[in-house]
C-alpha cells in the first residue's frame, strides 16, 4: 500500500514535469518557430499598427461605412467569450432577435429598397457562439455591400468584388460553408480608399 | 440542409473507419509489450520510469491490485490538482494575474479533470494562469484519459484470459499508454492546430485598438497544446469559456472535423485492438458497427433539427438556419458534428452553444451521453461500458431462448450480471437523483439561467452530462460566479452546484470503472466451453441489433419521462417562455 502510494506520488510529479511542462513548452518553441503569425494570434497590421487578429471579429458600429459583425453577448471580447445560452423557445430571445431585425432594417433599406424582413440572413440577427466570430454569411455581406458602396461612394460592384476576395471556406465547403471574414473585408475597402 | 454537411458527416464515418484498423492494431502492439516504432527513441526512458513506479521485475496485477492503483493514483492526481489551483495566485506563468478560485469551484474543477469530464463551471480565459491551465488541466486530461485506457485494457485481458488471474500492471500500461499513445498524437495534433491558426504562446494578453478606434484584448496562451490532448483523451476541455466556438480553438472548418475525429478515433480504434485481444476480430468490428450506426443516427437527426429556424426565430419572422449560438464558419453541419461527436464520445467538446440548440436538437446531445457513454464513449471507459451492456444484452438473450448466457465462450453467471446490473443502473440513478434534488430545491434553482421547461434541460443535462463524464452542458447552467472584476476579485462558488456536480462526476467515473474491473477479474482465467449449435454468436446482425436495442431501451425506459418534461416538449411547441 505504502508502496503504491510512493509510486501513485512519484509518478504525478514526474509526468506533471513532462506533460506539463515540458511538452506544452517544446510545443510552443516549435509553433513560435514555425507558425508564429498563427501561434500569437494571427494578428494583422495597419500602417505599422496591430489593429486585429483575423480570427477574431470588431465592433464596427461607430463607423458605418464598415460592413458589420454579427451580434455579441459580449461586447466582442475575446478575452471573455460567451454565448447568450437562450433557449430556442426563449421569449427574451425572440424579443432579442426582433429588436435586431428592425435595427437592421434601419440601417440597411435605405440602400436596399427590396430588403424585406423575411429576406434577412439568420446570422445577422442571432448572437455568434463565441461572441466574437470573425465572419459574416455571404448573403448578409452582399446586403451590406449597398450600403457600404453609397456611403463611400464606391460602384457596388467593386464592393462585391472585395467581398468575394474576402471570402473563404474549408476545402470547397465540405468542411464549412462560405463566410466572409469581416476584419480583411473592411480593412480592404480601406486600402481601396488610401489608393 | 446541404449536401456538403451531409458529406462532411459521412467523411468522418469513412475516415473514422478507416483509421481503426490501424490504430486499433497499434494500440494492441503497445500493450501486448510489442516493440513499436518510437520505441528505439523511447525505450531507456520508458524502461527508467518502469523501473521508479514499478520495480525492476513489474508484476501482474488480479483486478483488486489493479483496482488499487487505479484509485490510490487518481487520488493522488485530485490532490495535486485541487493544490495547483488553490494556490495559483503565488505560482509562476500567471501574467493576467489570476487569483485562486474558490474552494466549491476548485472541488468541482479537479473532480472533473480527474474523472476525465471536463465539467466547466469556469472560463479558462477568466479564472486559469497559464500555469494552471498546462501543469493543472493539460496534465490532467493526459492521465485521466490515460487511467482510462489502461483500465480499458485490463479489463478486456480479463475478457480474453484463459488461464491466470492477473489483469496486467497498471504502471506499466499507464507509462505505455501515455508515452507510445497519447503522447505522440497530442504533439502531432497540436501543431496541426498551430499551422491552422490555434494560438500557443505563454505571453500575456494583447490590447490592441481596432479599426474604428475601439480597444480589444486578444487573449492568449498555450491553447493548441492543451485542445489537443482534450479533444484526444475523450476528455474534452477548453481554454475558453466557450470551448471550441472559440476560433483560437478551432479555427476553421477543417480543424473542427479534425477536433471532431481526434474525441472518437481512440474510443473507435480500442474496439479494434479488442478484436484482436481476444483472438477474434470480428467481436471488435460488431462493436464498432454498433457504436457507427448509433452516432450516424444521431446525426441524422440533429443536423436537419439544427438546420431550421428556432421557435423564437419563427416568432421574431427570421428565416434560415438555427445560428443562435453557433458560428459562421461551421454552420448548422460543423456545429452539429462536433455536437455528436462530443456526445456520442465522452469528449464533450463543443464548437457551438448546446443551450440554445431547438428542442429535438438539443436532445440528441443529451440522449447520446444518457446511453452511459457507450456509443464510443470515452478513451478505454466507452469500451468496457459498452461490454456491460454486451453482457446485459447476452443475458437478455438468453433468458429470451432459455439458455445459459455465455460470452466469448464464457458462462456468464448470477455474480456477473449482478455487477454489470449495478453497472448499468447505477450511473442513471445519479443522474435522476441529482436532477430531481435540484430541481426541487432552492439549492438547484440558483444555476438556472433560462425560465420554462429550458431551465429543466439545463439541470437535467448538468448533472446527465457530469455523472457520465462528458463535460459538454448546457452553458446557461452556472455554479460560478464572477464579477466584471480582473483576477477572480469577489468571485464565488455555488456551493451546491459544484459540490453535487462534483460528487457525481467522481461516483460516475470510479464506480462503474470499479465494476468492470470487477467483472473481468471475475471472468479472467474462467474455462471456455466449445461453442455448439445453441451458442448464440455475438459477431453477427441480429446480435448488433439485439445490442442497439439493449442500449436504447435501458436508457430510453429510464429518462424518457425527464426528455419529455425538457427538450422534447419545446420540440413539440412553437410556444415561447
Amino acid at each position: 500500500m505504502l508502496r503504491e502510494l510512493r509510486s501513485a506520488l512519484v509518478a504525478v510529479l514526474v509526468l506533471t514535469v513532462l506533460l506539463g511542462l515540458a511538452y506544452p513548452l517544446a510545443i510552443t518553441g516549435v509553433a513560435q518557430l514555425l507558425w508564429s503569425g498563427e501561434a500569437n494570434g494571427s494578428r494583422v497590421l495597419e500602417h505599422g499598427r496591430t489593429v486585429g487578429s483575423s480570427l477574431i471579429g470588431q465592433d464596427f458600429a461607430a463607423d458605418s461605412a464598415y460592413f458589420q459583425s454579427r451580434p455579441s453577448v459580449s461586447a466582442y471580447d475575446p478575452a471573455e467569450t460567451a454565448a447568450s445560452n437562450l433557449g430556442p423557445n426563449s421569449a427574451l430571445l425572440a424579443s432579442e432577435i426582433r429588436t435586431r431585425a428592425a435595427q437592421f432594417l434601419r440601417r440597411e433599406r435605405p440602400y436596399d429598397r427590396g430588403l424585406t424582413l423575411a429576406a434577412i440572413p439568420a446570422d445577422a440577427v442571432t448572437a455568434s457562439g463565441s461572441g466574437v466570430d470573425p465572419d459574416i454569411s455571404l448573403a448578409n455581406a452582399r446586403i451590406q455591400a449597398h450600403r457600404v458602396a453609397a456611403l463611400r461612394h464606391l460602384r457596388l460592384a467593386a464592393v462585391l468584388r472585395l467581398v468575394a476576395g474576402s471570402t473563404h471556406s474549408s476545402a470547397g465547403g465540405l468542411f464549412g460553408p462560405e463566410a466572409v471574414n469581416v476584419l480583411n473585408l473592411n480593412m480592404a475597402l480601406d486600402a481601396l480608399r488610401s489608393r | 440542409m446541404s449536401v456538403s454537411g451531409w458529406l462532411q458527416i459521412a467523411a468522418l464515418l469513412v475516415v473514422l473507419t478507416t483509421l481503426t484498423r490501424p490504430l486499433g492494431g497499434y494500440i494492441d502492439r503497445v500493450f501486448s509489450g510489442e516493440r513499436v516504432l518510437l520505441a528505439r527513441a523511447l525505450r531507456p526512458f520508458e524502461r527508467r520510469l518502469t523501473r521508479l513506479l514499478a520495480g525492476a521485475q513489474p508484476g501482474g496485477q488480479d483486478w483488486k491490485e489493479y483496482a488499487r492503483s487505479v484509485v490510490l493514483f487518481s487520488g493522488v492526481c485530485w490532490l495535486a490538482l485541487y493544490l495547483i489551483l488553490r494556490t495559483q495566485s503565488i505560482q509562476p506563468l500567471n501574467p493576467q494575474g489570476f487569483g485562486s478560485p474558490p474552494w466549491d469551484v476548485t472541488f468541482n474543477i479537479a473532480s472533473s479533470f480527474v474523472s476525465n469530464s471536463s465539467w466547466q463551471f469556469y472560463g479558462g480565459e477568466t479564472t486559469l494562469s497559464n500555469f494552471s491551465q498546462m501543469a493543472g488541466i493539460t496534465v490532467h486530461s493526459f492521465l485521466s484519459g490515460c487511467v482510462g485506457l489502461a483500465a480499458g485494457i485490463a479489463i478486456v485481458r480479463g475478457f480474453a484470459s484463459h488461464s491466470g488471474k492477473q489483469l496486467g500492471n497498471f504502471w506499466v500500461d499507464l507509462i505505455r499508454g501515455l508515452l507510445y499513445v497519447l503522447l505522440p498524437l497530442a504533439i502531432a495534433a497540436s501543431l496541426f492546430l498551430v499551422a491552422e491558426g490555434s494560438i500557443q504562446t505563454l505571453a500575456a494578453n494583447v490590447h490592441i485598438s481596432t479599426l474604428t478606434g475601439g480597444q480589444q484584448t486578444l487573449a492568449l496562451g498555450p491553447v493548441a497544446s492543451e485542445k489537443a490532448i482534450n479533444v484526444l483523451s475523450s476528455d474534452g476541455g477548453g481554454f475558453f469559456a466557450v470551448n471550441s466556438a472559440m476560433p483560437f480553438e478551432d479555427p476553421t472548418g477543417l480543424t473542427n472535423f479534425i477536433e471532431a475525429l481526434m474525441m472518437l478515433v481512440i474510443p473507435a480504434a480500442l474496439t479494434a485492438t479488442y478484436g484482436r485481444m481476444v483472438g477474434d476480430r470480428r467481436q471488435g468490428w460488431a462493436l464498432y458497427g454498433v457504436m457507427a450506426v448509433m452516432l450516424a443516427g444521431a446525426a441524422a437527426v440533429a443536423y436537419p433539427a439544427e438546420s431550421g429556424p428556432s421557435p423564437a426565430m419563427r416568432a421574431a419572422g427570421v428565416h434560415g438556419v438555427n445560428m443562435e449560438g453557433k458560428e459562421q464558419r461551421l454552420q448548422a453541419p460543423g456545429s452539429t458534428l462536433t455536437a455528436v461527436a462530443g456526445t456520442t464520445s465522452s469528449g464533450g467538446t463543443t464548437s457551438a452553444a448546446l443551450d440554445s440548440f431547438s428542442g429535438l436538437g438539443g436532445s440528441i446531445p443529451m440522449a447520446d451521453i444518457m446511453t452511459g457513454e457507450v456509443i464510443f464513449g470515452g478513451v478505454g471507459s466507452g469500451l468496457f461500458g459498452m461490454l456491460l451492456m454486451v453482457l446485459l444484452a447476452v443475458f437478455i438473450a438468453g433468458l429470451m431462448v432459455g439458455r445459459t448466457p455465455e460470452y466469448l465462450g464464457k458462462k456468464i453467471e448470477a455474480d456477473e450480471i449482478k455487477l454489470v446490473t449495478i453497472g448499468v443502473i447505477l450511473v442513471p440513478l445519479i443522474v435522476l437523483f441529482m436532477t430531481a434534488w435540484a430541481i426541487s430545491t432552492r439549492y438547484g434553482l440558483r444555476s438556472i439561467s433560462n425560465p420554462g421547461p429550458q431551465g429543466f434541460s439545463e439541470t437535467l443535462y448538468a448533472y446527465t452530462s457530469q455523472a457520465n463524464n462528458n463535460g459538454s452542458a448546457f452553458a446557461g447552467y452556472v455554479g460560478f460566479v464572477q464579477p466584471h472584476a480582473p483576477g477572480n476579485v469577489g468571485a464565488s462558488g455555488i456551493t451546491f452546484a459544484d459540490l453535487a456536480g462534483g460528487g457525481a462526476m467522481l461516483l460516475g467515473r470510479f464506480v462503474p470503472m470499479l465494476i468492470a474491473l470487477a467483472v473481468a477479474g471475475s471472468l479472467s482465467g474462467k474455462r471456455t466451453i466449445v461453442s455448439g449449435a445453441g451458442t448464440m454468436r455475438t459477431d453477427t446482425f441480429a446480435f448488433a441489433g439485439l445490442l442497439i436495442a439493449t442500449i436504447s431501451i435501458v436508457a430510453l425506459l429510464t429518462f424518457v419521462p425527464a426528455l419529455m418534461l425538457g427538450p422534447l416538449v419545446q420540440a413539440l411547441t412553437p410556444r415561447l417562455f
